[in-house]
């Protein structure tokens, strides 16, 4: 085989590969220096095709997606940018997932993050590819490029000419690639901003194979997990003699605290489950919810326990000479994310001394990370396929439920899937975390808020604040504290981490102290803002000119304070580099407080699909409701009490408002969607509630705060 | 070992099987049909949902033995080619997020349209509010349901 050299500098190389007569154009979606000016060996970018996108003589187009997709739509969002700046019409690519890879960088999917990660390095991919399409046109043309133009996969010529991608790929293998392309002025994009189809939609409306879950895999065994029943117990010792009597059985295993029932099908395997007989021992604190109650109060009563996260000013003054003072806790319970599809995971440790993993992940990095870790395999000897995820809501950011497979397919020597029962998932752990805040503002005689205090306490939750966030900024005198308890009962991030629930506390709490101070809650955010913004206190987070003008637009969208038998909640915040503002209304229906609308104003910069966009903020204000409305889970002696939906219980069609999806239209560089509509969604309801009923809701699930909570669906 | 006979989009399967195993479990790991889902396995989720005689079940509280020679329809039985109105209309729509408890959604549509071709709002929230969706699709879903009606 030819080496084929790039000549660029930049971490973008084009190589011709005789295997599939096509012209690759790599890039790496970070500027990791693997690709940079190396000399590859194109059988090998045969073999590693995934980092590709590839153009074919026959005018095939391939769009590698590397990101996790859990129901996001970066699957269709990544590959629709570098089209645009190919300028090739959306029904002309091919989308595929790829698998983890170093080529490529950050391949996971959290913190909302991919778009505004990769936005310049998907749009030089695709712009440097155009023009190497154009170049080779100027060639054959006998041209120069700057005459040319594209449109649809096609180079132009001024006099009409045409050629299309694939026929100039012969060509363009023998050229240089461009550097430093010109990308498009946002006003000529063709594609970004338009409304498009999931590129998965033609699989999942068929049932075709796709998720983790649906793996099947040559000599794969199925397995089942026991995990302690409850936190804080471990493994004392088991019996399964009568579940290896059971039909179908092939092992059963433990390690880790954990018994592993292996067999042929997940029914025969449920059965044997059942059968085997397990002692558990106590290890830790057995925690009930009455416990996580006490330490709260205990937590937030006790002075000067708390980290100082941010000091403004001087607060014991400020609380001395207030004139009034507002003061209120708000209490968040633990949540499961419990994504449709269960945890499950296939690993194969061979005897080859590779290990062969596929199935759903946010992270597939951590898992090979930690799994090389505790196999003492080096991780280039570890493979892992990406499948689709029954949503993630952040519980796939763990790597425990990939590692326990490969642990125990090590154990076993054979290939396994481990799939969790929803009872298994609900009560696995990973949870958000419970927490609990404490607000006090103090306010002048004009109702000015001159101090501000925030402590809060969370079980496993880290910093369960975030201190630089407003009204951080607009307050001279400031306090946040907050204060980490280790429970056994372990957490991780769930969609928009602690922000889901800090912003419920917070926005709730501004609006009492709007009442307070008898200003309206719109006027009392844009006063601060103001404050902030003529002279701010210290470091702050968050554009003020950018979450004024997304409240605004809710305000006006909303028609904030104008409408007649309709009363109305706000709520605005930051998160994910977003900005999210939201109004809640309700109704009264024969005398009942019920919720007929959310609108939402969102400025995420350039919306670049208009229905995976809006698909977010229905999906976020609908979980951030179901959620504040309904969500629980309690403990009993380390053990949740809710363990399935009939417990659970999960928002539904006939409990959901109408929604409203506005977006602030500024062209800046897109930010991230998958979480940010959810933090002020608690609050905005809480809001309209106490507007419509004088009640206000302290504490979630709402339903159990309040019966007439209830009806207000 | 008892046989069971069943009638899978049309096709006739004889199995062995334990005939307690659920039809979802059947489908799944037997028939090879993995379009129908486990969400929760005690009826409350309905992403299992399949047809039995055109009527919308739950497959997972289903034993085999219990539709023996019922005919069965699944998700990758409701069209030949993907195109049954429900599909177009979640499709052109794009109601999926994760996409995971969609061919339940859409099993459960189905049955309601053969019956009602335009069903009232409330109509569609009693047909479709047994089915979660935890990505929140049920907006996309209620108007999906309703042009999937006008194209039956
Ligand atoms: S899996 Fe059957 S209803 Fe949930
Ligand atoms: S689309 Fe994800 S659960 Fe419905």
């Amino acid at each position: 085989m030819q080496n084929i050299q790039s000549k660029s500098r930049r971490d973008f190389l084009k190589s011709a590969s005789a295997a599939s007569g096509g012209l690759i154009l790599g890039f790496s979606w970070l500027g990791t220096q693997a690709f940079g000016a190396k000399v590859i060996d194109p059988s090998a970018v045969a073999h590693e095709f995934n980092a590709y996108l590839s153009i074919s003589p026959d005018g095939k187009i391939t769009i590698y997606s590397p990101n996790p997709e859990i129901g996001q739509g970066i699957k269709t969002a990544f590959p629709l940018i570098v089209a645009e700046e190919l300028d090739v019409d959306f029904d002309q690519v091919t989308v595929l997932q790829a698998n983890l890879s170093d080529k490529y960088d950050r391949q996971l999917t959290g913190g909302s993050g991919a778009i505004r990660h990769s936005w310049d390095r998907l749009r030089e991919a695709g712009a440097t590819a155009r023009e190497l399409m154009k170049e080779a046109a100027a060639q054959k043309w006998n041209t120069s490029s700057a005459n040319l133009t594209t449109a649809k996969g096609m180079v132009i010529s001024p006099d009409g000419k045409k050629l299309s991608y694939g026929d100039l790929v012969e060509t363009a293998k023998g050229l240089n690639t461009p550097t430093n392309v010109k990308l498009k002025d946002p006003k000529d994009f063709k594609l970004i901003g338009g409304w498009h189809k999931g590129v998965d939609n033609p699989k999942v409306l068929k049932g075709e194979r796709l998720f983790g879950i649906d793996l099947k895999k040559e000599g794969m065994f199925n397995a089942q997990i026991q995990r302690p029943p409850a936190f804080g117990l471990k493994l004392k010792s088991f019996d399964a003699s009568e579940a290896l009597k059971m039909p179908g059985i092939v092992e059963v295993v433990s390690f880790d605290n954990k018994v592993a029932i292996v067999g042929n099908s997940t029914w025969e395997i449920m059965q044997a489950r059942k059968k085997v007989k397990i002692d558990w021992e106590k290890d830790k604190d057995l925690e009930s919810s009455e416990d996580h109650d006490r330490i709260f109060k205990t937590y937030l009563d006790k002075p000067d326990n708390g980290e100082v996260r941010r000091k403004d000013g001087d607060i014991e003054k400020a609380f001395a000479e207030a004139a009034k003072v507002v003061t209120a806790d708000y209490q968040c319970p633990f949540l499961p994310h419990s994504p449709m599809e269960p945890m499950n995971f296939f690993a194969h440790v061979k005897e080859n001394g590779t290990i062969e993993l596929a199935g759903p992940t946010q992270t597939p990095g951590r898992a090979v990370a930690s799994i090389s870790k505790l196999l003492d395999v080096p991780a280039d000897k570890i493979s892992v396929e990406l499948t689709k995820m029954g949503g993630g809501f952040g519980r796939r950011l763990d790597d425990g439920y990939a590692v326990e497979a490969a642990h125990l397919s090590s154990i076993i020597k054979k290939p396994v899937k481990v799939t969790w029962t929803k009872e298994d998932d609900i009560s696995g752990g990973y949870y958000r975390p419970a927490v609990r805040y404490r607000f006090r503002a103090a306010l002048d005689k004009d109702g000015n808020i001159t101090g501000f205090h925030l402590k809060g306490v969370g079980l496993n939750a880290g910093n369960c604040t975030r201190q630089d966030n407003f009204p951080a900024g607009a307050i001279d005198n400031l306090l946040v504290e907050s204060v980490n308890y280790e429970s056994p009962i372990t957490t991780g991030p769930w969609r928009a981490p602690i922000t889901n629930f800090l912003a419920y506390a917070e926005q709730a709490f501004l609006d009492e102290v709007a009442e307070a101070a008898k200003k309206d809650p719109v006027q009392l955010r844009l006063e601060l803002f103001e404050r902030a913004k003529n002279n701010p206190v210290g470091e702050i987070s968050y554009d003020i000119d950018r979450f004024v003008e997304t409240i605004k637009l809710a305000a006006e969208k909303a028609s904030w304070g104008k409408k007649k038998n309709i009363s109305q909640g706000f709520s605005a915040y930051f998160s994910h580099n977003s900005y999210v503002a939201q109004v809640a209304e309700v109704k009264k229906v024969k005398g009942q407080p019920v919720l007929s609308k959310v609108i939402a104003a969102t400025d995420c910069g350039i919306v670049i699909n208009q229905s995976g966009a809006q698909n977010q903020i229905y999906g976020a204000i609908t979980d951030g409701l179901g959620h504040a409305m309904f969500g629980k889970l309690s403990f009993k002696n380390g053990e949740p009490e809710q363990k399935n939906y009939d417990s659970y219980r999960i928002i539904r069609m006939n409990e959901i408002p109408e929604i409203e999806a506005h977006f602030v239209n500024n062209g800046k560089s897109p930010t991230g969607l998958g979480e940010p509509a959810i933090p002020p969604t608690g609050g905005a309801i809480a809001n309209a509630f106490a507007a419509a009923t004088g009640k206000r809701l302290y504490s979630q699930p709402f339903n159990l705060e309040d019966d007439q909570v209830e009806s207000y669906l | 070992m008892a046989m069971t006979s069943l009638k899978i989009n049309g096709k006739v399967y004889e199995t062995d099987v334990d005939p307690q195993t659920p039809l979802l479990w059947y489908l799944r790991e037997h028939a090879d049909l993995v379009g129908t889902k486990y969400g929760c396995g005690i009826a409350q989720c309905g992403a299992c949902t399949v047809h039995m005689n055109g009527n919308p079940i739950r497959s997972c509280i289903m034993p085999i033995s219990s539709v023996a020679n019922a005919e069965i329809t699944t998700i990758e039985g409701l069209s030949e080619n993907g195109d049954h109105p429900v599909q177009q209309a979640w499709d052109e729509l794009d109601v999926p997020q994760c996409g995971y408890c969609q061919a339940g959604q859409m099993m459960t549509a189905a049955a309601l349209l053969k019956e009602n071709k335009k069903p009232s709002e409330e109509e569609i929230e009693t047909a479709m509010s047994p089915h979660i969706c935890r990505c929140g699709t049920y907006h996309r879903i209620k108007k999906a349901v309703k042009l999937a009606g006008e194209k039956m």
